[in-house]
């Protein structure tokens, strides 16, 4: 195993987590990230299916990227990616129908999420197939991380479970916890990953994002009448 | 008429592609800086949604639906987990070749609109829209109505977002959330507003 995690392998394994997320300082993927997370279950499975699409298309498209010609590789990656999908629609249609009914066409939209196609894009077309794939299971992660503490908060603050289960006992069965019906609606998915950027921005100022206008603040008396 | 007048409502407002089940949410947040290139974009993809959603339907009910190939004397065939594949193909060709009509009979709308259509062709609301109108069993009328509206309903979104984040760069606001935090706190503003919609029955 040793052997197989060289140096390089562990880094495009890891920076996608935290330096490097795709979702909070790439801005990519978000489409379909959101839609699915006001359920734990849904949002791991929507992860977990996320996550393999990514590195098998990496895996895949690294593995031919000699034979493509450059003026069709864009056909050739979706090809390659939405036929990974229809693979992962069927196997939860097969396995797991009433979740496949819960993510209706969030599947589906893998195939335009801009991670799979910037990973395949931007990594796989130059790399060999092996740091492909660990460079794509690498964002499926620090995609599926945004994901669950999203859907953490949502479920859990929205309803009062996790994965179903019951956590804090609402009202009206006799317990303590009003639940936040906002939590979910869509709204508060956006509210969510905002706060997740600040954390993330605030914990590493680097990420942070230059001011277009800087504000003067104007001392005493030199401002005059507003 | 009336079903048509309530499907349109529900897929500009109540049912907004963009800040009701975040499709296209990368290009909404990325290109949302200036009201004009908002706009641009906003119109590209209205049209766009305009065609491909009635042409997949067509496509999805003549060859791909179960037992649509009865009409030549194939029946019993079910062929609509190809419908992702048929679905991205159509829409990267129509928009190659709506990028050659305007770029040939077109040339001022071709400068306006022709750096946005290829983003189009991996935006999550084109195909959104279609998965949509396959789920839900649209007719082709249905499919018409709801190809404009929502279409519409992204570029107004997108429009109003644009203009919201032109004045929201003169305003003081902390550094990490700069930029990226403070624009989804605005989506989830503007999310709550189109929320209240919800609930307006034609």
């Amino acid at each position: 195993m040793s052997a197989i995690l060289n140096d390089e392998t562990k880094k495009v394994l890891i920076t996608p987590l935290v330096n490097d997320n795709p979702i909070t300082l790439q801005v990519l993927g978000i489409c379909s990230a959101l839609a699915v997370t006001s359920q734990m279950s849904t949002s791991l499975i929507m992860a977990l299916a996320l996550t393999l699409v990514t590195a098998c298309s990496s895996a895949a498209i690294s593995a031919i990227r000699n034979h493509i010609p450059s003026s069709i590789r864009i056909i050739v990656q979706m090809t390659i990616i939405a036929s990974l999908v229809i693979v992962v629609d069927q196997i939860l249609k097969a396995f797991a129908y009433d979740v496949s009914k819960q993510l209706s066409v969030f599947v589906g939209l893998i195939i335009t999420n801009c991670i799979v196609m910037g990973r395949a894009e931007g990594y796989a077309m130059k790399n060999p197939p092996l740091e492909s794939f660990m460079d794509g299971i690498g964002n499926g992660l620090g995609y599926s991380l945004i994901l669950v503490i999203v859907a953490f908060f949502r479920e859990i603050l929205g309803s009062g479970k996790l994965l179903g289960i019951e956590v804090f006992k609402l009202v009206k069965d006799g317990g303590w916890y009003d639940p936040n019906g906002l939590m979910l609606l869509p709204p508060s998915a956006f509210f969510i990953i905002g706060l997740i950027i600040w954390g993330m921005r605030q914990w590493k100022p680097s990420q942070a994002e230059k001011v277009e206008f800087k504000i003067m603040s104007i001392a005493h008396g030199e401002g005059g009448h507003h | 008429m009336e079903n048509y007048i309530s499907l349109f409502v529900k897929a500009v407002f109540i049912e907004n592609l963009a800040l009701s089940f975040f499709l296209g949410m990368c290009t909404f947040i990325a290109v949302s800086k200036k009201i004009s290139t908002a706009m641009g974009l906003g119109i590209a993809v209205m049209v766009v949604q305009a065609i491909t959603v009635p042409a997949n339907n067509i496509v999805y009910h003549a060859l791909l639906k179960e037992d649509a190939l009865s009409w030549i004397g194939i029946t019993g065939v079910d062929l609509s987990f190809l419908a992702l594949l048929s679905c991205i193909g159509m829409i990267a060709a129509l928009v190659q070749i709506l990028e050659m009509i305007l770029d040939k009979f077109f040339p001022a709308l071709y400068h306006a609109l022709g750096v946005f259509l290829p983003l189009i062709t991996v935006n999550c609301a084109i195909l959104g829209g279609s998965l949509f109108m396959i789920e839900r069993d649209y007719n082709f009328g249905e499919s018409v109505t709801y190809g404009v509206g929502s279409g519409l309903g992204w570029a107004l979104a997108i429009t109003v977002m644009a203009g919201v984040r032109e004045k929201l760069k003169y305003s003081d606001i902390p550094a990490g959330l700069q930029g990226l935090g403070i624009t989804f706190i605005t989506a989830g503003l503007m999310s709550l507003g189109f929320m209240a919609f919800s609930g307006i029955q034609l």
